[in-house]
C-alpha cells in the first residue's frame, strides 16, 4: 500500500512521505497546519486512494477517551430492567461499540480519522496511549479483550490548542502541513477548478498571496477561502481585469469577504487601500 | 553513523528519544527512504521531531550534520545548477545598497531573492553576457532563475538530491520557532496552561453515573444526583508597568493583555510605574485621581489568586531599595518591601520581562527584582510564558 496523492488531494512529496511511513510501519500519524491547508481531508483521501473504509472520530471538548472504545448504555438498561425485558440479563446488549473497536473487529484494514485532537481534555491523549500503540483494549464489563485483527492506519489532526503530551508523540509519525507556496498552490487550484481561465488564476492567485502579505491581519486567509473565493468568482463570471484596475492602483479584489472573514480584517484592509490610493 | 547523528541532535538540545530513533531506523530498513539525502531528512523529521516549533532547530541541526556530506561525489557535486544560500547572500550584499539591504532584512529571505534576481536581470542588460557571474552561458543559474521567477523558492522544484540540502537550508520554518514569535492566539494557547476546571455552584447538571450507582443502591428506585457544572476557576491578578521605559513594549503587552482578558473569568488588572508600591491603578489618565490600596486589594483577593506582573524592571536601583525613591509620589516604604509583601500574600506569583533574557544581567534592577521574586522572573516570549505558567501552576 502506498500513497501517490489523488486526483482531487495535492500532496508535497513530504507529505506522502509522511504517510506512507505511517502506513508502513503501522504508527499513527499526527498532522498539524494552519486552519484550511486540507488536514482533514488528507484521511479522507488516503481511504479513497487506498480504498479502504474511513471511520471518523471528531473530538469535542466533553469528549473523553472511553468513547471511542465502547460505552455502557446503563439509561436503556435501567429502563428495560423497570420494564422486566429479556434482555437485561446479558450485559454485552448494553455496550455501544466506539470508532476503534469498530476499526479494531474489521478483517481488513480500516483508516481512522481523530479529527481535532487538542479539543479534548489535557488527559485524551494519554488515555488512548496503549489503545492506539498496542491496538488492543479491555472491556471490564464483558471481560473481553479486544485486539485488532489488522491494525489500521491512524490519522491524528491537531489546531495546536492544546500541547500534547510527550509519551502521546513519541508513539505518533508527524507532519506539519505548511502554507502552499505558489506552483503547489496552481497545482491544487487545477485540481478543483481544471477549466478555470489561465489569465483569471493568475490574477487571483496573485491578489491572494499579496493578501496574505499585509501586514497584521488576524486571520490570513487560506486554501479553502481561495478555493470558496475561486468558486464565487467563476459564478459571477468575472473577467480578469477587474481583479487589478488598469492604472495599477490600489483596489478592493470584488468578492473579498469569501478571503476576509473577520471584521476587523476587512476593515484594516479597505483601510489599507483607501490610504494607498490616497498616496498615487 | 547515525547514532552519531542522533547524539548530535540531542547536543542541538532536540528532545529526541531512543524510541524515536529506533522507529527512524526501522524506517529506514524497510525502504522508506529510498538512499537518497532529501528522504532520508523529511522521514528523520517525521520521526523525531514532534513539534512545528522545532523545526529550525532540526534544520540547522541537520545542515551543521550534513554539511560536509553534500560534497561527496555521488550526491550531486557542484554543477552549477543550484547554489548554496551562502553565495547568495554574499552576492546580494555585492549589489545591494544598505538601505536596500535593511529595507529587505524586513521583506523576508524570499523577497530578497526576487528584488536580488531583477538586479542581477538589470546588469546583465547593461554589461552584454554579464560580470563573471552571470556569464557562464547556458548552465548559469540565475539564467534559469529569471525565467521562472518561481523557482527561487528553492526546494521542491527539481528531483535532484541538491534540492533538499536546500529546504533544509532555507529555514522555513524559521518563524514558527518558539523562542520568537508572540501573538494574540499564541499567548492564548500559553495561558491556557493555567486551566483548572473544578466544579463549583449550584448542582445543576446530572451526575449520570452518581445516578446508577444511588439507583443500584436503592433497589432499582430512581435515585436521581445532580452536580455543579464544570468551570475554569483559575483567578489572576494582572499588574501592567505603564512606566516610560516600558513604551518599547507596548504591542506586546497589549497582545498579552488581550490575550488574557478572554481567556480567564476572573482577571483583575491594575497598573503601576515602574515598581509597585503603596498605590496602583485601574484607569491611566485617572491614575492621580482614582487610586487602588494595594492593602485593600490584599485583603479583597484570596491567596488563591495567582499574580502576573508585567515590567521591564529597567529603573534606578533606588526605586527599589529606598523609602521615597518612587518617581511618582513620595513612597513610606520601599518597593522591595511592598514586592515581598505581594508575594506573602499571594504565593503564586512570576515577573514576566519583555527585555531580552541576554540584557538582565547588564541591568541592576532587574538583578535586584529577580532576587526579590525568587528568579520567578520569565521573558515575555512564547517559551517563557509557558515556563511561567507553568510555575503558577505549582
Amino acid at each position: 500500500m502506498r500513497f501517490e496523492g489523488t486526483n482531487n488531494y495535492v500532496a508535497t512529496p513530504d507529505l506522502m512521505l509522511a504517510v506512507n511511513a505511517a502506513i508502513t510501519l503501522q504508527r499513527p500519524l499526527l498532522i498539524k497546519g494552519e486552519p484550511g491547508t486540507g488536514k482533514t481531508l488528507l484521511a479522507e483521501e488516503v481511504a479513497r486512494a487506498l480504498n479502504l473504509p474511513l471511520l471518523q472520530w471528531h473530538i469535542k471538548s466533553t469528549t473523553k477517551a472511553q468513547q471511542g472504545l465502547y460505552e455502557y448504555d446503563a439509561v436503556s438498561r435501567l429502563r428495560d430492567s423497570q420494564l422486566g425485558d429479556e434482555k437485561v440479563k446479558d450485559i454485552a446488549n448494553y455496550i455501544v461499540k466506539g470508532v476503534l473497536w469498530q476499526a479494531f473487529e474489521r478483517t481488513t484494514p480500516g483508516v481512522i480519522l481523530i479529527d481535532e485532537i487538542d479539543k479534548a481534555d489535557i488527559e485524551f491523549p494519554n488515555d488512548l496511549l496503549r489503545e492506539l500503540d498496542r491496538m488492543e483494549f479491555h472491556v471490564y464489563e464483558t471481560r473481553q479483550t479486544i485486539r485488532a485483527t489488522q491494525r489500521p492506519i491512524v490519522i491524528i489532526t491537531s489546531n495546536n490548542e492544546k500541547e500534547l503530551p510527550d509519551a502521546f508523540l513519541r508513539r505518533c509519525f508527524f507532519h506539519y502541513i505548511k502554507f502552499p507556496d505558489k506552483p503547489t498552490m496552481q497545482k491544487i487550484v487545477d485540481v478543483h477548478f481544471p477549466d478555470i481561465k489561465h489569465s483569471l488564476l493568475k490574477e487571483a492567485l496573485e491578489v491572494f498571496f499579496q493578501l496574505r502579505e499585509v501586514p497584521g491581519l488576524k486571520k490570513k486567509p487560506s486554501t479553502s477561502e481561495l478555493i470558496d473565493w475561486l468558486k464565487l468568482l467563476l459564478a459571477e463570471d468575472i473577467p480578469p481585469e477587474a481583479l487589478h484596475a488598469k492604472d495599477r492602483q490600489a483596489i478592493v479584489p470584488p468578492l473579498a469577504g469569501a478571503l476576509l472573514k473577520n471584521e476587523q480584517d476587512a476593515h484594516l484592509f479597505e483601510r489599507l487601500v483607501k490610504m494607498a490610493q490616497q498616496n498615487r | 553513523m547515525l547514532i552519531d547523528f542522533f547524539q548530535h541532535l540531542k547536543m542541538r538540545k532536540l528532545a529526541v528519544s531512543t524510541r524515536e530513533f529506533l522507529t527512524l531506523l526501522e524506517a529506514l530498513q524497510s525502504g522508506l527512504a529510498n538512499h537518497s539525502l532529501d528522504d532520508f531528512y523529511v522521514l528523520s523529521r517525521t520521526c523525531l521531531v514532534k513539534d512545528e516549533t522545532q523545526y529550525d532547530k532540526f534544520d540547522r541541526a541537520f545542515s551543521e550534520y550534513f554539511k560536509g556530506v553534500e560534497n561527496l561525489p555521488g550526491w550531486g557535486g557542484v554543477d552549477g545548477q543550484q547554489i548554496p544560500e551562502e553565495w547568495l547572500k554574499a552576492m546580494s550584499m555585492k549589489h545591494l545598497s544598505p538601505e536596500d539591504k535593511a529595507k529587505l532584512e524586513k521583506l523576508g529571505w524570499d523577497k530578497l531573492m526576487e528584488e536580488f534576481r531583477k538586479r542581477l536581470e538589470e546588469q546583465k542588460g547593461r554589461h552584454e553576457g554579464g560580470n563573471k557571474w552571470i556569464g557562464t552561458g547556458g548552465t548559469s543559474p540565475y539564467g534559469n532563475n529569471g525565467q521562472h521567477p518561481e523557482g527561487i523558492r528553492i526546494g521542491g522544484k527539481s528531483a535532484g538530491n541538491r534540492t533538499a540540502i536546500k529546504v533544509w537550508e532555507t529555514r522555513e520554518f524559521r518563524n514558527l520557532d518558539d523562542t520568537i514569535e508572540l501573538g494574540t492566539r499564541n499567548i492564548k494557547i500559553a495561558l491556557r496552561r493555567l486551566r483548572r476546571f473544578a466544579r463549583e455552584g449550584a448542582a445543576e447538571e446530572l451526575d449520570l453515573d452518581n445516578t446508577i450507582t444511588g439507583t443500584a443502591r436503592n433497589a432499582g428506585w430512581l435515585d436521581i444526583k445532580m452536580r455543579p457544572e464544570r468551570h475554569n476557576k483559575v483567578k489572576v491578578l494582572l499588574f501592567l508597568d505603564v512606566g516610560g521605559s516600558m513604551d518599547d513594549h507596548i504591542k506586546v503587552c497589549e497582545e498579552l493583555f488581550s490575550a488574557a482578558k478572554s481567556e480567564f473569568k476572573h482577571l483583575e488588572y491594575f497598573y503601576f510605574h515602574n515598581c509597585i508600591y503603596d498605590f496602583v491603578w485601574r484607569d491611566n489618565h485617572r491614575r492621580q485621581s482614582e487610586r487602588f490600596s494595594l492593602l485593600d486589594l490584599m485583603h479583597k483577593y484570596g491567596p488563591d489568586y495567582k499574580v502576573v506582573v508585567v515590567g521591564d524592571a529597567t529603573m534606578s536601583p533606588y526605586e527599589v531599595m529606598q523609602p521615597g525613591g518612587s518617581v511618582e509620589y513620595n513612597n513610606a516604604e520601599a518597593g522591595a518591601v511592598w514586592l515581598s509583601r505581594l508575594q506573602e500574600t499571594w504565593p503564586h506569583a512570576v515577573w514576566l520581562n519583555p527585555e531580552p533574557q541576554r540584557l538582565w544581567d547588564y541591568r541592576q534592577s532587574i538583578d535586584l527584582i529577580r532576587t526579590i521574586f525568587r528568579n520567578r522572573m520569565y521573558p515575555l516570549t512564547l517559551e517563557g510564558l509557558e515556563r511561567g505558567m507553568r510555575e503558577l501552576n505549582k
